[in-house]
């Protein structure tokens, strides 16, 4: 297959502000993945003493949340349920045009042409995205017996790679579905009971201080999410938000 | 050099404790005053990261991705091992003990192994104490299902997500320490050398993956939880980024490095499509649970899986395995499938596949309920083959997965170079030449979590501070040197990309050094990689100039120069070690039908290497393994 690849490229240089530049990817094999893609692509143009295109990818398959980027105006490309890794360019028709840009949002600037800092989100799970719970003797496994029911939503929520495409899609770029998901896993589970109010408290702090928006229901998170996370647990977090204000 | 694993004294059942009580103790008040180093945030890196800062001491933590919680123990699916004996089935830290002992084919330390299995339990209390969703009854009480090499139900679970939640797990511990202070983590940023000064560790040297910038970090004790090296072989599961620079510059500096050919391969990964493959898809080793795996009886049959009648299967395992089936051992089943295919009755385009098939599975339990067991491994299946497992069945072929070998380390997880701790997959320790499935996890956390805050603590309380600053002469000098590295790295200016040279090498490790292996075979490697590292150093290419800012073509070369220089210590271990065991099967040692032959009169030690200079061969030494608590037998599955 052929493609005409409009790639993102921007140096580390701060007085650098991006452009689109035109590649033409050509004898690419619909069993590709589309950072394999990204490799043949780069080998070529480092073979030609080219700057080859930066971009952040780890575990190809789906789990670490390293890659993405937006890919003809879809975060992590137009399949659902699909980190860019596990994009593959069979899903792409031949001699097709695809753009492809960093994630865009205030809280992730740009490093390097498609690589973006993250670490608000860490920042976010460092103030409250956890049980305090020191190493040593904890209860026996089984003395926390949890509902199934519970247990497979909060499993659901917990299935987040925190890849960023929520925000990247978001178009006020809001960080709500990435923190719903941490409220909501720790918040269905007793262990996660006794810092309930605070951890919300803390953790949206967090994220309005690192520079996320508000959310204003538009939904493109949901669509976005490779680990289609839900939308509804955006109002478990508003109702833990709004009741832990009443508790303080 | 001397190899003393300090086994303590005392009844097998007994020796931790034993340990625990003899390691000395740093006043509460006086752990403020000691760092740490620990590189890596994996399952072994972050759980130690945290619990030395929960105890109080200053923690320093590295890892090469922009964020600690993408190491690669997020990848693991199947699920981690404990002896809880939840199932009431005959369980037992004996018993575990005795699998793993068994599983690694009688080539690893019996009290390491037994403090695994007595640490097992404590490690799913932990977890779920922190919040780690694993699957659950309906009554609410903990799941399990069975894995490889095992007859009870001893594998706790997150549906194929295991090693994601156990590591946000730990990266929660972790993150709560950094919040706090405790830790000081360091991301995009990688170790290039470890600094040894009177036989202690010091320190490291870190490249800033983003500025370019290169300096050192001194501490008091340093911990490497860098994981394994199956990437050496290109092709594996592993992620992309994972290397032995951390641990094969550590050899470099002093650190044994032990049995480097004991890697594993997996026996059920999606099979390679073509050169354009940048890496392997495990299909997690909890699908044989219901999975059956088979291939046409005749050769060259190539009708669809649907139109071939029962009569003309297959399924191989069921029937040389009877009483273990489909859940042998991961070596086990990975030989199989190569006899399988070496026979042409391989399946798919290639001939390099065998069948996993849930059909049966299927019509026994429903199909949502096999979508609630593996739903997420069906779905990534589909993604990568475009075809859908429910209506089809599996095609699979064994792949490099993970490594056995690694620094050698004594009961206290301490090196050769006095205060270097390993951890996790980095070490050598616990799996002897081949690891059952589930038990890396398990292995990472205990280390992590329970083994090295004591022992790490014992030899601060014994050793004091370091007392060493990035100013000394020996960090200085290490400093040079990895500058010197990059610029020569920088400068060659030929035409071939490090992925070219680190694809070749794969090839020739894969052909001599993988599934099976023979003398001629390993030693036309030790022809080949040389030629190859002399040319890689005369004819790479990368990005030259820019080592002022992001470079990861950069990146790459540093860890494929080292993957070649490591490559022939692993081939040289295989070549020496004349008998099969476990992952290591050499094809002059077998029996008449075709199983491991192991040599327990000359081989039941475990290989040590010492760096003996540039451009000399390694020095080998050896431990010797005595085993009171199992006999040796040769393993049978049937
Ligand atoms: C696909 C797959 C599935 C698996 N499934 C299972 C399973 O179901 N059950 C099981 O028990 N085991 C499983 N395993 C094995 C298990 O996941 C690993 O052995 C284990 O997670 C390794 O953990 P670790 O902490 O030792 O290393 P890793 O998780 O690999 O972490 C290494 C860390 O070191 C850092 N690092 C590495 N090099 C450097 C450097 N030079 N400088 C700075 N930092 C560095 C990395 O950034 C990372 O943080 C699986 C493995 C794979 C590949
Ligand atoms: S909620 Fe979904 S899109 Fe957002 S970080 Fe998590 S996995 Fe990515
Ligand atoms: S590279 Fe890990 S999710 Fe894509």
């Amino acid at each position: 297959m052929k493609f005409t690849l409009k790639v993102w490229r921007q140096t580390a240089n701060p007085k650098d502000t991006g452009r689109f530049r035109t590649y033409e990817a050509s004898d690419i094999s619909p069993d590709t993945s589309f950072l394999e893609m990204l490799d043949i692509v780069n080998e070529r143009l480092i073979e030609r003493g080219d700057d080859p295109i930066a971009f952040d990818h780890d575990c190809r398959e789906g789990i670490c949340g390293t890659c993405g980027c937006v890919v003809n105006g879809f975060a992590h490309g137009h399949q659902e349920g699909t980190t860019l890794c596990q994009l593959h360019m069979r899903s792409f028709d031949d001699g097709q045009i695809i753009w492809i840009e960093p994630w865009r949002a205030r809280a992730f600037p740009v490093i390097t042409d498609l690589m973006v800092d993250r670490s608000a989100f860490d920042r976010i799970i460092q103030a409250g995205g956890f049980i305090s719970i020191r190493t040593g003797s904890p209860p026996d496994g089984n003395a926390i017996p949890i509902p199934k029911d519970d247990a497979d939503l909060a499993f659901e929520a917990a299935a987040c790679i925190g890849c960023g495409a929520c925000v990247a899609s978001c178009p006020n770029a809001s960080a709500m579905l990435f923190v719903s998901a941490k409220i909501t896993q720790l918040g269905l589970v007793p262990q996660g009971q006794p810092e309930r109010w605070d951890r919300v408290r803390t953790m949206v702090a967090a994220m309005e201080e690192a520079g996320f928006g508000a959310c204003t229901n538009n939904g493109e998170c949901e669509a976005a999410c490779p680990k289609e996370i839900p939308m509804d647990l955006i109002a478990r977090l508003n109702r833990d938000l709004a009741c832990s204000l009443l508790k303080k | 050099m001397q190899l003393d694993p300090k086994i303590p004294e005392g009844p097998i059942a007994e020796k931790w404790d034993r340990a625990k009580f003899q390691l000395k103790l740093v006043n509460p008040a006086n752990k403020r005053k000691y760092s740490v180093i620990v590189v890596g945030s994996g399952l072994a890196g972050a759980s130690a990261a945290a619990t030395l800062a929960e105890l109080g001491y200053g923690v320093d933590c590295f890892c090469y991705q922009d964020s600690p919680r993408r190491a690669h123990s997020i990848a693991a699916q199947g699920g981690i091992n404990a002896s809880k004996n939840y199932q009431n089935d005959g369980d037992s830290d004996f018993r575990l003990f005795y699998d793993t002992i068994k599983g690694g084919d009688y080539r690893s330390r019996e009290a390491n192994v037994y403090r695994l299995a007595q640490l097992s339990g404590n490690i799913i209390d932990q977890c779920v104490a922190q919040g780690v969703p694993f699957a659950r009854e309906y009554g609410g009480l903990l799941a399990n299902r069975s894995f490889g090499g095992a007859q009870v139900s001893r594998t706790f679970y997150a549906r194929g997500q295991t090693g994601q939640q156990l590591l946000l797990g730990a990266y929660s511990a972790l993150s709560r320490q950094i919040g706090l202070g405790n830790v000081k983590m360091h991301t995009r940023t990688e170790m290039l050398d470890l600094v040894v000064t009177d036989g202690r560790a010091r320190g490291i040297v870190v490249r800033d993956m983003l500025s370019g910038e290169v300096r050192s970090h001194a501490a008091d004790a340093v911990i490497l939880a860098t994981g394994g090296y199956s990437n050496v072989f290109y092709l594996s599961t592993n992620a992309k980024g994972c290397n032995v620079t951390a641990a094969f510059r550590a050899y470099k500096r002093g650190a044994a490095f032990a049995n480097p050919c004991y890697t594993q391969i997996h026996p059920t990964c999606i099979p390679v499509t073509g050169e354009h493959q940048s890496k392997l898809t495990l299909m997690s080793e909890s699908l044989r649970n219901d999975g059956r795996i088979w291939v046409p009886k005749e050769a060259g049959d190539r009708r669809p899986p649907g139109e071939i009648p029962p009569e003309d299967r297959d399924y191989y395992l069921e029937r040389r395995y009877p009483s273990f089936g489909n859940l042998v051992p991961r070596d086990v089943a990975s030989r199989a499938a190569k006899k399988v295919c070496d026979e042409g009755r391989g399946v798919g385009e290639t001939g390099l596949g065998v069948y996993l098939d849930f059909q049966t599975a299927m019509e026994r339990l429903g199909e949502d309920a096999i979508r609630d067991k593996y739903g997420n491994l069906f779905h990534m299946y589909e993604k990568i083959t475009a075809e859908d497992p429910y209506e089809v069945p599996m095609r699979i072929f064994p792949a490099l997965h993970y490594t056995m070998g690694g620094l050698w380390v004594d009961y206290n997880l301490e090196s050769t170079v006095a205060g270097l701790f390993v951890l996790g997959e980095a070490n050598f320790s616990d799996h002897g030449a081949n690891r059952l499935g589930a038990s890396a996890l398990m292995q990472g956390l205990a280390d992590g979590y329970f083994v090295a805050p004591m022992t790490v603590g014992d030899f601060l309380a014994r050793a004091g501070k370091s007392s060493l600053s990035t100013d000394s002469g020996d960090f200085k000098a290490a400093q040079t040197e990895v500058n010197e590295k990059i610029k020569k790295l920088l400068s060659i200016k030929g035409e071939r990309t490090a992925d070219s040279f680190h694809r070749e090498l794969g090839k020739i490790l894969w052909e001599h050094c993988g599934m099976a292996r023979n003398a001629e075979g390993l030693s036309k490697a030790l022809e080949q990689i040389p030629r190859l590292r002399e040319e890689f150093w005369g004819n790479l290419k990368v990005l030259p100039g820019r080592n002022d800012q992001v470079n990861q073509t950069l990146e790459r070369a540093g860890r494929v120069a080292d993957f070649l220089e490591f490559a022939e210590v692993m081939v040289t271990d295989a070549l020496s070690r004349e008998e099969s065991c476990g992952g290591h099967f050499r094809e002059e040692h077998q029996t008449e039908e075709g199983e491991a032959r192991r040599d327990d009169e000359r081989f039941a030690h475990v290989a040590a290497w010492e760096f003996a200079g540039v451009g000399k061969p390694p020095v080998l030494h050896k431990e010797q393994l005595t085993f009171h608590e199992v006999s040796l037998t040769q393993r049978s599955y049937k």
